[in-house]
């Protein structure tokens, strides 16, 4: 009797907080953020429906078949039943990996514009660090041995490459606004993992391997960038910031940036 | 179907040695792992207890934690590698010493020859041996908070390169982790060894008329828990070889070419880091379903005994198990969607993810049929077996969410992840145990737990968890990042930190009323009223035989049984139950 209570107002507490919005998302500044969002809220129904149901019919078997002296009804089961919820859950729950597997296509399989500008990201204990390739257009080579952080060279670009003279490197990523951006993901020693939440995006960076990842911003604003894989005692110190600019604001940035070189 | 060591009548060895510690009798194997368990769970939870303290008040000065450890809590503040090398641990305890251990070798070393007949294990000396494997697996990792450097501080998981190139990659990386990876691999050998002793036990040692659809749902969830254990922990074992030699022997398992770690150039190369997270994930995946199985059929035991009613398809149950246990080797990649592997790959792993979902929302739909229409009796056993199906739908719908690589590529290593796991694999597996614990209580030591203090106990710990564990969600969904020691350094933490404080609270009076259980454990061990045979009316084996059974179970006897497991209420009986061994006379099905 006590439980049935208990378990009605634990589901009523959770349903009010999830409709409620209580601690959420920040507001999406992508496109990939709105579909996310809206594959978000048909999972939150659909199984918010189902927590529902299930919890109030737990509540429910409790509080009417308790023993109240007598006799309980003897069945083993019924097979159509069993066919039905069977089918009824397996066709749910694939039809919403389906339905999100679009969005999953888009930021994975589907390949950036051709127009997509590249940074590069090195990640490495607790730092971020970003490559512009600068006016050439071109990211001068790299050469493990040349790493100096203390000298502002935390990628290692090879002085002796010239495509490398004009490169551009910041501790914070800044884009511009509604341009398509691809990343290069790296990192120099352990796994770690570039995080924004206005993005809705993650992916780790591992050693040895180099993975490409786009996104397109739209909204200008500045995001904190939050390292979310275990990557050693200063993991929750590893962050960086992502600044979406006005389109023009950028450009300046990175005038001021080649200026200063 | 006999038993093939079953002729004779066997007597219980006198000495104290060979009876109590060095035992072949899989009743004391089982309650010595329960106690290993037992110990690691309360270790397991104070060290839980100190991280949430440390994430609400990270700059606190208590001077008991510099006692605990002098150098990780110089001058009293917990430094945030203490705080990781806590985590690990934590981890690490809770899911091999206390999930892998209580569910599946101490209740089922207990129950499963006593359920099907038989009077011991299929190998009692593999039992012994994998007891005390497992025992030395304990100490080596407990012995890692007291090396140099103190325990590990790459998590449960371990991945590499973080776990596999020594002290450079932290403190605790050094000597730590490399007890850790021994004990690890030293806790395969024993699961090895138990996951054959179920497997044969279930296989060979039935009685006769115990055919394989009449085995309680108990039995069936140790043994497909079993088999799982055998091809999982092989592949860990291996996994934790590899590690250890990339630790000591200077080769590149997980190692790729171009390490630099702390401004120095590393020798490594042809290494995969993605290739450690593979081999665990096989295990690790298959070890949620090791935890949660045995968990599964107990509340259905508990179910069908407490409302007097026979479980709601039985068949449909084992099909369900076998499903997950099937399945259960083939979605490991689910861990993996943010980690850099081919993601045309994760479609599959997602598919059939969501494909497991559906036997695990089959046995939800029975439990509630079963309970439908019955008569229920609420004991402490029956609230536990409840609750199970409870926090069962509430942790098992987030899988809805993580089981879609699209929605994980925001919530993957968030605490929508820490919620999910620790509501289902974490909270409905230890009250699967408390269950088990009050209902075979009484067989195993004779005596009845008290109620009142149980049912306070569950009450508290009910209400408890959910307050725990259902904001992780929320502020999974706000993007809150897991495994940080504080959440100082980000901005968008701030707002949030008022529910952190709330779960810290709920956790510490959580905790504390563990003390509830622990006292009616002992006391009722020693003071509890005489247990009878059958004290819940419940129609398994082991409630014919006297409570606590004899040294062979059966007193040399063989049972025959007549019946399916969960025969209640059946019309026309003279009692509201029908044994597995009462003549085939009385109606039955």
């Amino acid at each position: 009797m006590l439980l049935a209570l208990i378990v009605w107002v634990l589901t009523a507490i959770i349903c009010y907080i999830f409709i409620g919005h209580y601690w959420w998302f920040p507001p999406p500044i992508s496109q990939h953020g709105l579909d996310y969002d809206r594959q978000f809220n048909s999972t939150l129904w659909v199984t918010g429906i189902i927590f529902f149901l299930a919890q109030a019919a737990l509540g429910w078997v409790i509080f009417r078949y308790r023993d109240r002296g007598g006799v309980a009804r003897y069945s083993h089961g019924n097979n159509t039943l069993e066919v039905v919820w069977t089918s009824a859950t397996a066709v749910l729950f694939i039809g919403l990996v389906l339905t999100g597997t679009r969005i999953w296509a888009a930021v994975h399989f589907a390949e950036p514009p051709a127009d997509a500008m590249k940074i590069e990201v090195a990640a490495k204990q607790f730092a971020w660090a970003f490559r512009y390739p600068g006016a050439d257009g071109k990211f001068g080579r790299l050469d493990i041995k040349q790493i100096n952080d203390a000298a502002g060279n935390p990628f290692g670009i090879d002085e002796k490459d010239p495509a490398g003279k004009d490169d551009i490197t910041s501790a914070s990523i800044k884009v511009p606004a509604g341009k398509p951006i691809v990343l290069i993901l790296r990192s120099r020693d352990v796994i770690h993992n570039f995080f924004v939440r206005e993005l809705r995006l993650k992916q780790d960076t591992v050693p040895g391997m180099e993975i490409p990842f786009h996104f397109t911003a739209d909204k200008p604003g500045i995001y904190e960038v939050a390292c979310s894989e275990l990557c050693g005692l200063g993991h929750h110190q590893m962050r960086s910031t992502l600044e979406v600019m006005p389109p023009a604001d950028f450009e300046k940035w990175l005038r001021d940036q080649a200026a200063q070189k | 179907m006999s038993s093939p060591i079953g002729h004779v009548a066997h007597h219980a060895p006198q000495g104290f040695i060979r009876r109590y510690i060095f035992s072949l009798d899989h009743k004391v194997i089982g309650i010595q792992y329960y106690f290993l368990a037992l110990f690691s769970v309360f270790l397991g939870m104070a060290l839980s207890v100190l991280m949430r303290f440390h994430m609400v008040y990270p700059d606190a000065k208590v001077a008991f934690f510099e006692k605990l450890w002098p150098t990780g809590a110089a001058g009293g503040i917990m430094t945030p590698e203490l705080y990781l090398s806590l985590m690990t641990m934590h981890g690490t305890i809770m899911v091999f010493f206390v999930l892998t251990t209580a569910p599946q070798s101490g209740f089922g070393n207990y129950f499963l020859p006593i359920q099907i007949g038989a009077e011991d294990m299929a190998f009692p000396v593999l039992n012994m041996l994998s007891f005390w494997t497992t025992f030395l697996a304990l100490v080596v990792m407990v012995a890692a908070f007291f090396v140099q450097g103190g325990a590990p501080i790459a998590g449960w998981t371990a991945y590499p390169p973080l776990s596999a190139i020594g002290p450079l990659a932290g403190p605790g990386e050094g000597l730590g982790q490399s007890l850790w990876v021994i004990s690890i691999a030293i806790f395969c050998g024993a699961s090895l060894m138990g996951a054959i002793n179920f497997i044969a036990t279930t296989i060979d040692l039935r009685a006769r008329g115990m055919s394989m659809m009449r085995l309680p749902l108990t039995c069936w969830s140790w043994f497909v828990t079993a088999i799982l254990g055998l091809l999982g922990f092989a592949v860990l074992l291996a996994a934790g070889v590899l590690l250890l030699l990339d630790r000591m022997a200077g080769t590149s398992f997980f190692l790729p070419a171009g390490l630099m770690v702390n401004d120095r150039i590393l020798n490594h190369s042809g290494g995969s880091p993605l290739l450690w997270q593979h081999l665990f994930w096989f295990f690790g995946h298959p070890e949620v379903y090791i935890a949660i199985l045995p968990g599964m059929g107990v509340a259905s035991q508990l179910l069908s005994t407490f409302c007097r009613k026979p479980i709601f398809g039985y068949r449909a149950m084992v099909y369900a198990i076998l499903g997950i246990g099937f399945l259960g080797f083939f979605v490991w990649g689910h861990h993996m969607f943010m980690s850099g592997m081919n993601p045309y790959s994760a479609m599959a792993f997602s598919v059939l993810t969501m494909a497991i979902g559906v036997p695990s929302a089959i046995k939800t739909f029975n439990w509630i049929g079963t309970l439908w229409g019955g008569s229920i009796r609420f004991t402490t056993a029956m609230l536990f077996a409840l609750g199970f199906v409870s926090l069962f739908v509430t942790g098992g719908i987030s899988g809805i969410f993580l089981g879609q690589p699209a929605l994980d590529l925001y919530f993957h290593d968030t605490y929508f992840v820490v919620g999910h796991f620790h509501m289902i694999m974490g909270v409905a597996a230890i009250f699967g145990m408390f269950g088990a614990t009050f209902y075979w209580f009484p067989k195993m030591f004779g005596r009845m737990m008290n109620e009142t203090l149980g049912k306070i106990h569950f009450y508290l710990t009910f209400v408890g968890v959910y307050a725990i564990f259902t904001p992780m969600h929320s502020l999974g969904i706000a993007g809150n990042p897991r495994r940080y020691p504080d959440f100082t350094n980000l901005e968008f933490m701030n707002h949030l930190m008022p529910v952190h404080t709330f779960m810290t609270w709920a956790a510490i009076i959580t905790a504390a009323s563990q003390i509830i259980f622990v006292v009616n454990l002992f006391w009722s061990m020693k003071k509890g009223a005489k247990a009878p045979v059958n004290p819940w009316e419940s129609t398994t084996l082991e409630w014919t035989i006297p409570s606590p059974p004899p040294f062979d179970n059966f007193a040399g006897k063989h049972p025959v049984v007549h019946h399916g497991p969960y025969e209640y209420s059946v019309p026309g009986a003279a009692k509201d139950y029908i044994m597995q061994t009462d003549p085939p006379g009385v109606p039955a099905h």
